[in-house]
């Protein structure tokens, strides 16, 4: 930091008092990145970039809505058809929360193919699932919001959860709801976190790059930065290579905001709440249909929601579960087909969670169920222990620059060759 | 501060011991007096004054004719008042020593053998079952069906089948008269 020079005097004057320059310059500028990063690293700043489009819209949704049961419904329909670009901002608001959810999931993926959860970044990836469990709170809160008959019924399934605790459980419900039923304290209440927790998010996140510029990014190889030639700073490489990210990004989000808004959202939302009759069939928002399928694969009430939190719970054991000390599944033949075996049970898991239950659904979910534990307490472990690894590169600059990896070149120019 | 360490070992015992005292006694009242300032956020949130007047329903019951059924709101949730025909109560009465998961007897189920009234919210997760129209599908034991996770219901409004721990809970009411039952 103390490296920041500077010959504005308005800036040094602020820098002076406030080191906001040379922090900028230190953690977006400087900022040693390993050189080797793939396009699966674009997806931490394009998450981060939907939270903001998601506060943003927010914020202006805001504007014209109202949290009251007998005036949601149709103050969701007036931001649709009589509030300027109200349709724009509801939708960019809505498909984004699945955008989010879609960047996060890969973001996920890649941190568990490439070992990114491996020491030193525990607490990195603790901090990341904190973000993802605030995320999955503020997507159920915001779903809530437009009091259609799937915001009710999931507002009512959902809370019910806690009615499965023991002794307290059923209090605890009647205090989620201030009432007897889901209902307007309900719906306050809702609205009230719901504009909170992503501000909790926002802060999560920085607590999140804290860590993260603590112990630097991994990258592919999964092996340590040795030396500068190893790195190449943030800016420009990376800030154009995430803005790139961003335009590629925005083409598929957009697609879905003026081609096929609705393709995520549940028709039956369109219909206003009613308290006195369950529509046929409910099911969640996609992104939680996988922990809904663990849900309902357990034939007991409280083993079920037992099940469906162990599944989200299992991940902050993950680093110590994973036996293996090499991270990326680059090196490991067996981890890496696994890998692809779990990610195919989790859309299996989503699959079952979207049908209405049958004997062979239920069956195919209850076999899902067991392998989607079983990779993380039985696989993992045992795997690191007998798997053997490919050997690992010298450095991350010895396979780019051929072998000058150790000799270290002045003229090897490792800059202009990222 | 400007003593030497040499001088006076108890007295800086004693000193300690204070100091832990007070800084023991400082941090209990603090975290006793926090807790205590939470209490009326947290209380807060549970139903409000106006929401609890709102707890009883009068329903006239005079129209509902043997076999048929209403769906009365109570306190925002549906309950279910049917006119149960002979068949459905010795139905219900043949099955109070069958292998029941939450085992109650019909008659500590109804004030009145030919009136059932239960709440109308499935004791898994809270849908609203199938059952009170004459074209709803009613299960295998004629008494209502959960659509979300395929929970059955028998004539008595007991679970028998599916992932609900608890029958259908009797709210309290009581008969006015002969038409008229207030719940709550």
């Amino acid at each position: 930091m103390s490296a920041y020079k500077t010959n504005n005097k308005v800036v040094a004057w602020i820098e002076e008092r406030l080191p906001i320059f040379s922090m900028l310059q230190h953690s977006a500028v400087e900022y040693p990145t390993p050189r080797n990063l793939n396009y699966w690293w674009n997806f931490g700043s394009l998450a981060g970039f939907m939270l903001v489009v998601m506060i943003l819209t927010g914020v202006f949704l805001v504007m014209n809505y109202t949290p009251n049961t007998h005036m949601a419904f149709e103050s969701v329909d007036r931001i649709m058809r009589d509030v300027n670009y109200g349709w724009l901002l509801r939708y960019l608001h809505s498909n984004g929360a699945s955008m989010f959810f879609i960047l996060v999931y890969i973001h996920i993926m890649r941190g568990m193919y490439y070992g990114s959860y491996k020491a030193p970044r525990e607490l990195l990836w603790w901090v990341g699932i904190a973000i993802y469990l605030a995320m999955m709170a503020t997507g159920f809160l915001g779903y809530v919001l437009p009091w259609g008959q799937m915001s009710f019924w999931g507002a009512t399934v959902i809370t019910n959860l806690f009615s499965a605790i023991p002794v307290v459980g059923p209090h605890i419900v009647t205090w989620l709801w201030g009432g007897f039923s889901v209902g307007n304290p309900t719906l306050n209440r809702f609205f009230s976190l719901h504009y909170l927790f992503p501000f909790v998010i926002f802060a999560l996140v920085f607590v999140h790059l804290w860590a993260l510029h603590t112990v630097k990014s991994n990258n592919p190889l999964g092996i340590d930065v040795k030396s500068p030639q190893d790195t190449i700073p943030f800016h420009p490489y990376y800030t154009i290579k995430d803005l790139f990210g961003i335009g590629v990004f925005l083409m598929f989000y957009l697609s879905f905001v003026f081609f096929a808004p609705n393709f995520f959202g549940e028709p039956d939302n369109y219909i206003p709440a009613n308290p006195m009759m369950t529509p046929p069939h409910i099911v969640p928002e996609w992104y939680y249909l996988p922990f809904y399928a663990i849900l309902r694969s357990i034939p007991d009430k409280l083993g079920g929601v037992v099940a469906m939190f162990s599944a989200i719970l299992v991940l902050l054991f993950l680093p110590w579960l994973d036996s293996s000390k090499v991270r990326s599944g680059k090196f490991r033949p067996i981890f890496k087909q696994l890998f692809w075996l779990f990610l195919a049970d989790c859309f299996v898991l989503g699959w079952v969670g979207a049908q209405v239950p049958s004997p062979n659904v239920t069956l195919i979910g209850r076999f899902a169920t067991v392998y989607y534990f079983a990779h993380f307490l039985v696989i993992l472990p045992l795997l690191g222990k007998f798997e053997k690894a490919r050997p690992l590169p010298a450095s991350i600059s010895a396979p780019v620059l051929k072998g000058g990896g150790m000799a270290a070149g002045a003229h090897a120019q490792p800059m202009e060759k990222a | 501060m400007a003593d030497p360490a040499s001088h006076a070992q108890p007295s800086t015992t004693d000193g300690q011991s204070r100091r832990d005292f007070l800084l023991y006694a400082t941090s209990t009242v603090g975290v006793v007096g926090t807790g205590l300032a939470l209490w009326p956020f947290v209380q807060s949130m549970n139903p409000a004054a106006d929401t609890l007047a709102l707890a009883t329903t009068e329903v006239d019951i005079s129209k509902v004719q043997v076999g048929q059924a209403i769906t009365v709101a109570w306190r925002g949730k549906p309950v279910f008042i049917r006119h149960r025909t002979p068949e459905e109560i010795s139905e219900a009465r043949a099955a109070d020593n069958a292998d029941l998961r939450d085992p109650q007897k019909d008659a500590q189920r109804v004030e009145k053998p030919e009136w059932l009234v239960v709440i109308g919210i499935c004791t898994h997760l809270g849908c609203v079952p199938l059952g009170q129209k004459p074209t709803d599908p009613r299960g295998e034991f004629g008494g209502w069906f959960c659509p979300c996770h395929g929970s059955q219901y028998d004539t008595s409004g007991r679970i028998r089948k599916g992932p609900a721990p608890r029958n259908l809970e009797v709210p309290k009411y009581a008969f006015i008269n002969d038409h008229t039952i207030r719940i709550g």
